[in-house]
């Protein structure tokens, strides 16, 4: 523990789901003896949202949400939960924070884990279309469920080809509906991966069942009776009984930018994510954070960091000196394949596929920059995936012949420079 | 009804209970140390990894092969490596010990 006592100071989080929730676990680990007060507008228990789109909504029957930590861990950290409440304000200087019910709760150290919301494009009609939702909090799976379960024909269409539109495609299907994917751009997954992978999930889909289509740019919803018609700006159309929004989200940065917090696309953090208010930490999905590995700030919308960027955050709260340096980690689940992706492609000017031997369902993507190895994408590999995630993080020179070379097994010397 | 034992990387031994769900979860609820479960029992983060007493492998059983794959170029990874995520908790485990990996 630090230099002073903290038993008599407040540490306010805003935002309960897992950068928040792991953040105040941590600091109880790491010594935090005051009181550890969480906010979050969302009225459930903190909850595991990457299932939300995957497992989650393919189910019969949810009863029960995938809990960050039993309920009863919260009471036995002293961490008091206070859900369903809206922050409106961060008044930095007299360390208050203002709730939309107009109470006022002191802090010592504030952390914003506030994170982001669907990005709703202006398309003409959106407003007033039926059955129109967002995919990233639990209420979004009841709605789209419920719209589903009253429907008959069961026609969705979704809007944008990334991993939640993607994702909510394959778990719509399985559990009977009919789905179009529109995508703006002439690939899916195209700001995230390489083509390779995008032919794969295009593919996948189409094998499924799902109807994947590129260059389609939405231009407006005409709504009649209950039932949508998304319309393109290639006068193509689709009926929709349900429409799932899934083309990017917004970052939540208005509580920090009112209260004159640095920001530059996203809360602009240290490498102990710290803010520039000295009393004022950021973690997760809402922060624009430098990386150590790839020399530059960026922003990433993963549980990965917001985990990581938590217990960092926590240790620096706690008085210890901290660098946060992680190579990002990701994942998706469609259909039978997962999807497991390490390290950030940006910047790549050479694509490696292997696709191996025994199974074609059975492949890696490996992105480099020159020499440099940047990004492994897996699919249903999970020895590409980890030993991927070792070379980069050891700057591993690889031999990019042996490397495509099939015949040659995935093991950490088999793409070894001679 | 089963007793599990978790050892952390600090040697510090502590025995839960459970008797539903998979052992991640089991060691998450009971705040276990170094069983994050950041994925949340999906099999893609291996964050909850464990190393099974030898003597306890044949109840425990090997790691299937999702899971295999995961484990085999971990550099913590040892003969009688499982991911807790990938364990049911049933009374087949009743008296294991897990060493934490992290």
């Amino acid at each position: 523990m630090s230099e002073n006592t903290t038993s008599n100071k407040i540490c306010v989080v805003i935002g309960a789901s897992h950068a928040g929730v792991n953040v105040a676990f941590s600091l109880r680990r790491e010594g935090w003896e005051g009181e550890i007060i969480l906010y979050d507008s969302d009225p459930e228990m903190p909850y595991h949202r990457p299932p939300l789109s995957k497992a989650y909504l393919s189910a019969e029957n949810n009863s029960e949400l995938d809990l960050l930590f039993p309920e009863q861990n919260y009471a036995s950290e002293n961490i008091t939960l206070k859900l369903g409440e809206t922050v409106s304000e961060i008044n930095n200087e007299e360390k208050t924070i203002t709730l939309s019910s107009g109470e006022i709760q002191l802090y010592d150290k504030l952390v914003l884990a506030t994170g982001a919301r669907p990005f709703i494009p202006p398309i003409n009609g959106i407003k007033t279309a039926s059955n129109l939702f967002p995919m990233r909090t639990f209420a979004d799976t009841v709605s789209i469920q419920k719209a589903i379960k009253n429907s008959v024909e069961k026609r969705v269409v979704i809007i944008g080809g990334g991993y939640i539109g993607l994702e909510t495609a394959a778990s719509l299907k399985k559990i009977g509906a009919k789905v179009v994917v529109l995508e703006r751009e002439e690939r899916v997954l195209e700001r995230v991966t390489a083509p390779e992978m995008s032919t794969f999930f295009s593919k996948l889909h189409q094998e499924n069942g799902v109807e994947v289509l590129p260059n389609k740019n939405v231009v407006s919803i005409k709504t009649s009776e209950g039932i949508n018609e998304v319309v393109c700006d290639d006068n193509t159309s689709y009926k929709a009984d349900l429409i799932v929004v899934g083309v990017g989200i917004k970052v939540n940065i208005d509580l920090a930018e009112k209260a004159g917090v640095e920001i530059e696309n996203g809360i602009k953090v240290d490498s102990s994510a710290k803010t520039s208010d000295a009393n004022i930490y950021a973690i997760g999905d809402c922060t624009y954070h430098f990386n150590p590995h790839y020399n530059r700030f960026i922003r990433l919308e993963s549980v990965q960091n917001a985990v990581d960027q938590a217990k960092v955050a926590a240790l620096a709260i706690c008085g210890n000196q901290v660098e946060y340096n992680a190579i990002p980690w990701f994942w998706s689940d469609q259909y039978d394949v997962k999807l497991q992706m390490v390290g950030l492609s940006k910047g790549y000017n050479e694509v490696i596929q292997r696709i191996e031997l025994d199974n074609d369902k059975c492949q890696s993507v490996w992105y480099f920059k020159d020499n440099e190895l940047l990004a492994v994408d897996a699919v249903n590999n999970g020895k590409a995936y980890v030993l991927g995630g070792r070379f980069i993080k050891g700057k591993q020179e690889i031999d990019k012949l042996k490397l495509k070379d099939v015949s040659i097994p995935i093991k950490p010397t088999s793409f070894l420079k001679d | 009804m089963a007793k599990i034992t978790f050892i952390t990387r600090d040697n510090e031994s502590i025995t839960v209970e459970g008797n539903s769900g998979n052992v991640m979860e089991l060691a998450v609820q009971n705040k276990i140390k170094g069983i994050d479960g950041n994925c949340g029992g999906v099999c893609s983060c291996a964050t909850c990894h464990v190393h099974v007493e030898p003597s306890d492998w044949a109840k425990t059983g090997a790691p299937n092969a999702m899971e295999s794959d995961m484990l085999e170029f971990d550099e913590k990874v040892s003969d009688h490596s499982r991911l807790s995520c990938q364990m049911k908790v049933t009374e087949d485990l009743d008296g294991v010990v897990l060493k934490v990996a992290n």
